[in-house]
């Protein structure tokens, strides 16, 4: 029998162990997933916390009841893992021996790696409790400067930053006070986004909504006795109300077993997402490094691409499918509105309509309401449909009818585009 | 992908100018680049940052972000913004002849 331990029970852990838990018996792999504690969170949801639309309740559930029968879950922290061993180290729980690992840990923020970006009146939405704190501020904040602020990439979610903003700005202009407020965004990046039709679009949502953006700005602590965003080339940014994304950084675990990078990511392929130092560790959800977002989107179809390749592993074949990097993030744009991004490694977002081309419903790139309405439905979809493993109520594959290409489809091959125009996605 | 002639050669370029070709690139092209970038001397600390980046960059197929050249390189950050004004990342990765370090998406 063999001995698959999932390190991580949150969006990918849960959906690879109820998938796997599905496909064999138990008799044939025995599945334990390891988290600190039995609260899963719906991490879309905390944008939402700040401005009341979701409570706790809309985004905490137990682990153990999304879990299928069959698999165990141990509430533990995690030491290290000795990888040559094929051990994983636990407080307080016996050790657990595996033959296959998953890492599922994801990223968390980590504003103590910037001086003051933990300091008093410091804000992020990055987890539940720092959301909830900022409905707070929000509800008290006279008016004056709000400072939307992204540490550095990558981060979970690279679109929730541009979101908040977005929402921030319909909020204050529906309480009538969004004279009183002006808003500014920083960035690492050289524009709103990373990828140029993207960045561009943005970039006229926020002139339009007379949001300023300061871009290039590598933070080097926050003086929050100033009140002022500090740079490296020391610019300064002064704020009234700051709202900082702390650098996202992999669990302390991981550098403790040699197994990550500087931000304690897990060096992986960006195809299979087998670990390239040991074939029998995997890393699904963000605590890799595939050069994609860190999205649940990501990490479903990662987990589909994982499982297709699941049987072959298993047979000590090589892998024969590949993971496209393929992206789907809904922004929410305020008002009742959003908007819809779909990528992949090859291929930058454009705009168009998906999933049918010309009709949509929902718009790429581009604001209505539909894509509102999908945004808020996706909770329901992500608790009763994907975290179990059921079939989703739509496709999930990536294609490029419906889609304007702009220009040359930056890197993207001739048979990228046919495999695309025909169907054949990444499943 | 655009050829363009560097330092007397052809060299592959994408789109904003980053070679594409790992080893097109060798010292006597870097000082060229480095004009282009708005850099008219590289002095001894700009090739140690140089170096790292070239070092770096095979085992893991994608260029050193400025947070991994200043822990793992050992470099000073406020350093590298007085090297490589402005944009340091994509300066210090232009003139090494590598892509862009993707600010991921």
């Amino acid at each position: 029998m063999r001995r698959l331990v999932i390190l991580g029970g949150g969006t990918a852990g849960t959906m690879v162990a109820n998938k796997l838990r599905a496909a064999h018996p138990a008799a044939e792999l025995q599945i334990t997933v390891v988290d600190r504690d039995d609260e899963h969170h719906y991490q879309p949801g905390y944008l939402f916390l700040p401005f009341g639309t979701y409570t706790r309740d809309h985004v905490v559930k137990p682990r153990r009841t999304h879990l299928r029968p069959g698999i165990s879950l141990v509430l533990a922290e995690i030491e290290r893992v000795d990888a040559d061993a094929r051990v994983v180290h636990l407080a307080d729980s016996p050790n657990l021996e595996y033959d296959t690992l998953i890492i599922a840990t994801g990223v968390q923020p980590r504003p103590d790696q910037t001086p003051g970006a933990d300091g008093e009146g410091v804000h992020h939405f990055y987890d539940l409790e720092h959301a909830e704190q900022l409905r707070e501020a929000l509800r008290m904040f006279p008016g004056g400067r709000l400072v939307v602020h992204i540490t550095d990439m990558p981060i979970k979610c690279p679109v929730a930053p541009l979101e908040f903003t977005f929402l921030a700005d319909a909020w204050f202009r529906e309480r009538g006070t969004r004279h009183k407020v002006e808003i500014v965004y920083v960035t690492p990046l050289d524009g709103a986004f990373t990828k140029p039709v993207a960045s561009r679009e943005l970039g006229g949502m926020f002139a339009q909504r007379d949001i300023a953006m300061e871009t290039d700005f590598a933070v080097e602590r926050v003086d929050t006795g100033a009140r002022e965003l500090v740079s490296f080339d020391d610019r300064r940014v002064a704020y009234d109300l700051l709202v900082s994304i702390p650098l996202n950084m992999g669990p302390e675990y991981i550098a403790r077993s040699g197994l990550g990078d500087e931000l304690n990511l897990v060096p992986c392929d960006q195809h299979t997402m087998r670990s390239l130092a040991h074939d029998d560790i995997f890393v699904l959800g963000d605590g890799g490094t595939l050069q994609t977002s860190k999205a649940g989107s990501v990490a479903h179809f990662a987990v589909d691409v994982f499982l297709e390749n699941w049987p072959h592993y298993l047979a000590g074949d090589p892998l024969p499918h590949q993971f496209d990097g393929h992206a789907n993030c809904f922004i929410e744009t305020g008002h009742g509105k959003g908007m819809l991004l779909d990528f992949n490694y090859a291929t930058q977002p454009y705009t168009g309509t998906f999933p049918l081309p010309g009709v949509g419903p929902l718009a790429l790139l581009k604001e209505n309401r539909a894509n509102h309405l999908a945004k808020l439905a996706f909770r329901g979809i992500y608790w009763e449909f994907l975290l179990r493993g059921r079939p989703l109520p739509f496709t999930a594959d990536m294609y490029l009818m419906g889609k304007k290409v702009e220009g040359e489809a930056s890197g993207t091959s001739t048979p990228d585009l046919l495999k695309g125009l025909v169907g054949l996605g990444s499943h | 992908m655009p050829t363009c002639r560097i330092g007397g050669r052809p060299i592959d370029v994408n789109d904003e100018g980053f070679l594409t070709v790992y080893d097109q690139w060798d010292a006597d092209l870097a000082p060229v680049l480095a004009g282009y970038a708005g850099i008219d001397e590289l002095t001894d600390e700009h090739w140690k940052v140089l170096r790292f980046l070239r070092a770096d960059f095979p085992a893991r197929k994608e260029t050193a972000t400025l947070r991994r050249v200043a822990t793992v390189g050992g470099f000073d950050m406020k350093e590298l913004f007085r090297l490589f004004p402005g944009k340091p990342a994509k300066k210090m990765s232009y003139i090494a002849g590598l892509p862009k370090p993707k600010g991921c998406v």
